[in-house]
């Protein structure tokens, strides 16, 4: 049997789940641009160092993003990945496609690219692995006339992204598709041209469930919610006692706020405690709703460790309906991004600039009152100050 | 290093065309590289105001400015800016202004 020229990538395709290692192997049979990258990957594994140069600059006219540059520092070994750039593809909301959609793309890939794909990337978009400098323009054009349009990339406004909602999920309190929907085709310009201190991302998650993961992943969460109790049917309770949910165990005992109580026939909430978890309206589905006034909570400064390290985005606006066409939402955005531009330093996080100039700036700022929902950990860290006119304010009183 | 011949003279370039020699910058240079970057015809005042006002940021602080801050000190809009520089200010203005490549987050 011949020797493999991939010893340490064969074994990433060995393992018992499926592995992108085969897929590469795959189309390593008709693209020579595929195989290349094999050889170069198995080239980093072996010496343990990445292969890939820092950072190209490459685009499409009109555009400043939506293209990363890549190059290869070992071109001579590997000719066919000396470029290698990515195009980011704005991905539909909620990633519905038509098989139609997908394979339009996949045609264009095969004619200008590797035939490489990554669905989807961590900000959601499509990711189309591997072309050269000379294919970029035809690519775009290509993938325009097929209705796509490029995302963000560098220090603009990322593509933002949206959780499925209401298109299958009965918990979405918001319609987090058409809200991700407006802001994409209201901040075209924030997307494609670049002009911020850094990224800003933006997720919509239609329940406090946030499987779009707003609240680690985006520098601004928008993420569903509900005003009012949440209503209980208590025969449905019953059912799923009876059926063998140990309702004290799972759902009383694993509220993080501790907000529920079971006597063996009745389930109380004090949602007064509640802190929207969805613990328990997920474990009893027939028997507990989110409430009945529905909005959206606003949380800002979410980021991964760059920079500074890794940040969960905090409340800023605890209830805002969220209608179209968003006026109210979009004003705020705007008045954000805008002291976040005049006041940054050069890529500086929304989330690190707040920390650096304290939240009662940033909330003066953009003309938020400062909110108990604001506070992170009762007692123990209440980072709103007052400022001393509003002390000397209370003195007099 | 890639090299590039323009109006009868070779420059070294990086591979996405940036100048890798900046003393060995002069106007004829950014002129007839213009076309590579999407800009028929000659460069007017308003694309050499944006050249000039790039290189002198350049050599005094050793970086390319924040786009916003260009736009600012210039009072042109993005609109403006991606007329006259189709490819952008990052990837056309500096390029045709002999900046080093501006590093930014992809």
């Amino acid at each position: 049997m011949a020797k493999s020229d991939t010893p340490l990538l064969d074994q990433l395709g060995g393992g018992k789940w499926p592995s992108f290692i085969d897929d590469m192997k795959q189309a390593a049979k008709k693209k020579p641009m595929a195989k290349d990258l094999l050889g170069q990957l198995e080239l980093s594994y072996k010496e343990k160092i990445g292969h890939w140069k820092h950072g190209g600059i490459v685009g499409v006219k009109g555009y400043g993003g939506g293209v990363i540059g890549r190059y290869s520092d070992c071109p001579e070994k590997f000719p066919n990945v000396q470029a290698f750039h990515t195009l980011r593809v704005n991905h539909p909301t909620g990633w519905f496609y038509k098989t139609e959609a997908l394979r339009n793309l996949c045609d264009v890939w095969d004619k200008h690219g590797s035939g490489l794909t990554n669905l989807h990337g961590s900000t959601g978009d499509i990711i189309l692995l591997g072309t050269t400098t000379d294919h970029l323009q035809e690519c775009f054009d290509d993938l325009s006339a097929k209705g796509f349009d490029l995302g963000g990339s560098g220090s603009a406004l990322r593509t933002p992204s949206a959780c499925v909602g209401p298109g299958r999920c009965e918990w979405a309190c918001i319609d987090s598709l058409d809200t991700c929907y407006n802001i994409t085709m209201s901040y075209q310009d924030e997307i494609h041209r670049p002009m911020f201190p850094y990224k800003f991302k933006i997720k919509v998650a239609a329940c406090p469930n946030d499987c779009v993961a707003s609240i680690a992943r985006s520098d601004l969460a928008i993420i569903g919610t509900w005003k009012g109790d949440i209503p209980i049917d208590q025969k449905e309770v019953a059912a799923y006692a009876a059926a063998g949910l140990d309702i004290q165990k799972e759902v009383c005992n694993l509220c993080p706020t501790r907000c529920m109580v079971y006597n063996g026939r009745e389930l109380k909430i004090y949602d007064e405690d509640c802190t929207r978890c969805m613990h328990c309206i997920n474990l009893m589905p027939k028997a507990l709703r989110p409430g009945p006034e529905k909005g959206a909570t606003l949380l800002i400064g979410g980021k991964a460790p760059i920079v500074e390290g890794a940040l969960l985005s905090w409340v800023i606006v605890p209830f805002m309906k969220l209608e179209p066409p968003y006026t109210e939402l979009k004003d705020l955005i705007m008045k954000i991004i805008d002291w976040w531009s005049e006041t940054a330093r050069s890529r500086e996080r929304i989330g690190e600039l707040i920390k650096r100039v304290g939240m009662r700036t940033f909330l003066r700022a953009v003309g938020l009152p400062a909110l108990p929902q604001m506070v992170k950990s009762p007692r123990t860290n209440p980072y709103v100050f007052f400022w001393p006119e509003d002390i000397k304010q209370k003195e007099v009183k | 290093m890639p090299q590039i011949e323009l109006a009868g003279k070779t420059y070294e370039v990086d591979e996405d065309g940036f100048l890798q020699e900046l003393d060995k910058w002069n106007k004829e240079f950014a002129q007839a590289y213009a076309k590579n970057e999407g800009i028929e015809g000659q460069l007017t005042e308003e694309h050499w105001k944006i050249i000039n006002y790039l290189r002198d940021y350049f050599q005094k602080f050793g970086i390319a400015p924040m786009i916003r801050k260009l736009v600012k000190d210039n009072g042109i809009d993005m609109k403006r800016l991606y007329e006259l520089f189709p490819t952008g200010p990052a990837k056309g203005a500096c390029k045709l202004a002999g900046l080093s490549k501006p590093t930014g987050c992809v």
